[in-house]
């Protein structure tokens, strides 16, 4: 899918170009919409600027929960180009070597942990359900590595992750219904929310996304080769070992963090390279960003769209990025008819 | 002569007994089929009040033991705490995940569940008895309070004293509040999604018959979940929320600038004053009085 005719290279790049500066421009367009819009509707961002107390709410909250959609999406975008080349499998997504159900069964405990004792209050409070869910995470990145006893066998790893997602996902469920309390926290969590991203949150998502990206850059080429199959991707001298290691912890640590910040939010990992294949037919090296920027978009307009169709209530954010990403895509199937692949 | 005399006072005597127990066993079987209506529509019959008593939700299990009878009950779901001596029971699962088994060896004569609960059809196919009830609203409590005592085959005057005696209670209760609290506009957050209760729910019901204010409009239903920055732009003057979640809440960006954060005025309830405030049950009262308390506090 990566192999260009030579004189189809410039327009495909060109076009790749052309993709992320309307994909970046997408994302100001939304992230100026994302100051307007809140819990009273849409509203002009000069008469809010007037009252002091809509002031503080648009620097204190909207601001960064728009950047920090952006930021979690443009995360989760990356993270999910990464899966896909890594496994060389379409359907891959982020949350694939468990982490997500890790995520969420280390935010169970914390939770069902809160008033156990004062003593593990106190811990918890001092860890936060931020880093809960990291570590949450990393760790369930780590068992799957663990059980798939290293890194090399691609199958065994994609097992491995599905065996450690259902454990602890069932884990999780156990937690919930002895901890009734924690239910609706938890459904809230599954389904995603930018409601409690501050600036703080932003920060960190913005420099996990540089290295990240920066990784990513590195990564690309071992990615395209990986996409020609593992033996041809060995016989052109990649180091396969180290570069599969290397995907997989930039993998972890993206979604890892955005998971973190914004709960387990469904598809756009899925959904964004895809949409950018749609759009381009290019290398990783494009593949990376585009997918980037193509998960903040998607993530920061679903987020505007939760925010702006019930306000003052919202939408789970995970329920409309499926729609919208999964509304694409099936738009897209449809159009290309049963012969394409 | 004597004897004759004898003898018929004795028929006399027999059929004075005859007749007095055929009444009574046609008394008895004419009160015998009583039927009670759940939530769901459907019917029940009884032909001696239920003895052995199963409760799979905490505000049923309170209904059953506010009206005296505790001592019917033979079980109850996992989250029933209160009375302490409920705890006693054997614990049946919740209302997700009823232990089916262990409820049918104990052999109820009823089961009081919610209407959302799962595992009904299973326990009415294995020949038991389910009265479901789904208490939301004070409305739907006095309701809930009149079938439980209909169910058990009580004196109907018992569930309609008990419920005067708690409307009395909380009536007297907003009595000792000053003019001022009517005023005090209030956030009450049930869960930090942030989920919070609206004035058609039943915390939010009582806070009315308290005369303050409520920040959620009444279009929202029950229970929103609302843009964390709604509650800001209200700027409520008193925040209620749970004790375990106020140390997140104040971490929340933008919240810290808040009035009612910054003056401290925050009513955070332990987990045993939570459960008396979002059971929709007998302790009504009670749950008036903990937020009368918060509201006297910070009465301007």
């Amino acid at each position: 899918m990566n192999a260009s005719l030579p004189d189809t290279h410039f327009s495909q790049n060109s076009r790749a170009l052309c993709s992320a500066w309307l994909l970046a421009l997408l994302c100001v367009v939304v992230l100026i919409a994302g100051l307007c819009v809140g819990s009273a509707g849409v509203e002009p961002l000069w008469r809010l600027l007037a009252d002091p107390i809509a002031a503080q709410i648009i620097w204190d909250i909207r601001a960064p929960r728009t950047l920090g959609a952006l930021l979690a999406g443009a995360l989760l975008g990356l993270a999910g180009a990464i899966a896909q080349g890594l496994f060389r499998n379409p359907l891959a997504d982020p949350f694939l070597l468990g982490s997500a159900s890790g995520a969420s069964a280390a935010v169970a405990l914390a939770l069902a942990g809160f008033g156990i004792s004062p003593l593990a209050t106190q811990w918890l409070l001092r860890l936060g359900l931020t880093a809960a869910a990291f570590m949450g995470a990393v760790l369930a990145v780590f068992l799957t590595l663990s059980l798939a006893r290293g890194v090399q066998h691609t199958l065994r790893l994609l097992l491995a992750g599905v065996v450690v997602g259902v454990v602890l996902g069932a884990f999780t469920s156990f937690l919930s219904l002895t901890h009734p309390d924690i239910l609706q926290v938890m459904q809230a969590f599954m389904l995603g929310s930018t409601g409690f991203v501050g600036w703080s949150a932003c920060g960190i998502m913005g420099i996990v996304w540089l290295a990240c990206s920066a990784a990513g850059r590195g990564l690309s080429k071992a990615l395209d080769g990986l996409a020609l199959g593992e033996a041809t991707a060995q016989s052109l001298g990649l180091p396969l070992r180290s570069l599969r290691a290397a995907s997989i912890a930039t993998l972890a640590l993206a979604t890892g963090t955005a998971v973190a910040q914004t709960g387990l939010i469904a598809f756009v990992g899925l959904a964004a390279p895809h949409l950018v294949r749609a759009l381009v037919k290019t290398s990783h090296a494009w593949l990376l960003p585009l997918a980037s920027l193509m998960g903040a978009a998607l993530l920061s307009l679903a987020d505007l769209l939760a925010r702006g169709l019930l306000a003052p209530q919202e939408l789970p954010v995970g329920v409309l990025t499926a729609l919208l990403g999964g509304g694409y895509l099936m738009w897209l199937m449809h159009r290309r008819g049963p012969t394409h692949d | 002569m004597k004897a004759l005399t004898h003898a018929n006072i004795c028929l006399g005597h027999l059929t004075a007994l005859l007749l007095l127990t055929l009444l009574t066993l046609a008394a008895h079987t004419a009160r015998a089929q009583y039927s009670v209506v759940d939530d769901r529509g459907i019917a029940n019959h009884w032909s001696t009040p239920p003895e052995r008593v199963i409760t799979l939700l905490p505000s049923l299990t309170e209904t059953v033991c506010a009206l005296g009878e505790c001592a019917r009950l033979v079980g109850v779901d996992r989250y029933s705490n209160w009375p302490t001596s409920v705890m006693a029971q054997p614990e049946l699962g919740g209302g997700m995940d009823p232990n089916i088994e262990a409820i049918v060896a104990l052999a109820p004569d009823v089961i009081f569940t919610a209407q959302s609960s799962r595992g009904a059809q299973k326990l009415e196919d294995l020949g038991l008895k389910v009265v479901a009830l789904e208490p939301k609203s004070h409305a739907d409590a006095k309701r809930v309070l009149e079938k439980i005592a209909q169910t058990l085959g009580l004196n109907p005057e018992r569930a309609q004293q008990l419920w005067l005696t708690t409307e009395q209670a909380v009536a007297a209760t907003a009595r000792t509040l000053p003019a001022s609290t009517h005023t005090l506009r209030v956030y009450i957050e049930v869960n930090r999604a942030p989920f919070g209760a609206g004035p058609t729910s039943f915390i939010g019901e009582t806070l009315t018959r308290l005369g303050a204010q409520n920040i959620l409009p009444t279009s929202l239903g029950p229970f929103p979940r609302v843009n964390p920055e709604f509650v800001v732009r209200a700027q409520p003057t008193v925040i209620m929320i749970s004790k375990r979640d106020l140390p997140e809440m104040l971490l929340r960006p933008g919240w810290a600038a808040m009035q009612a954060i910054k003056e401290n005025r925050v009513c955070a309830f332990a987990s045993a004053e939570q459960d008396v405030l979002v059971r929709p049950g007998p302790r009504l009262a009670e749950a008036a009085t903990l937020m009368a308390t918060c509201l006297k506090r910070f009465a301007p």
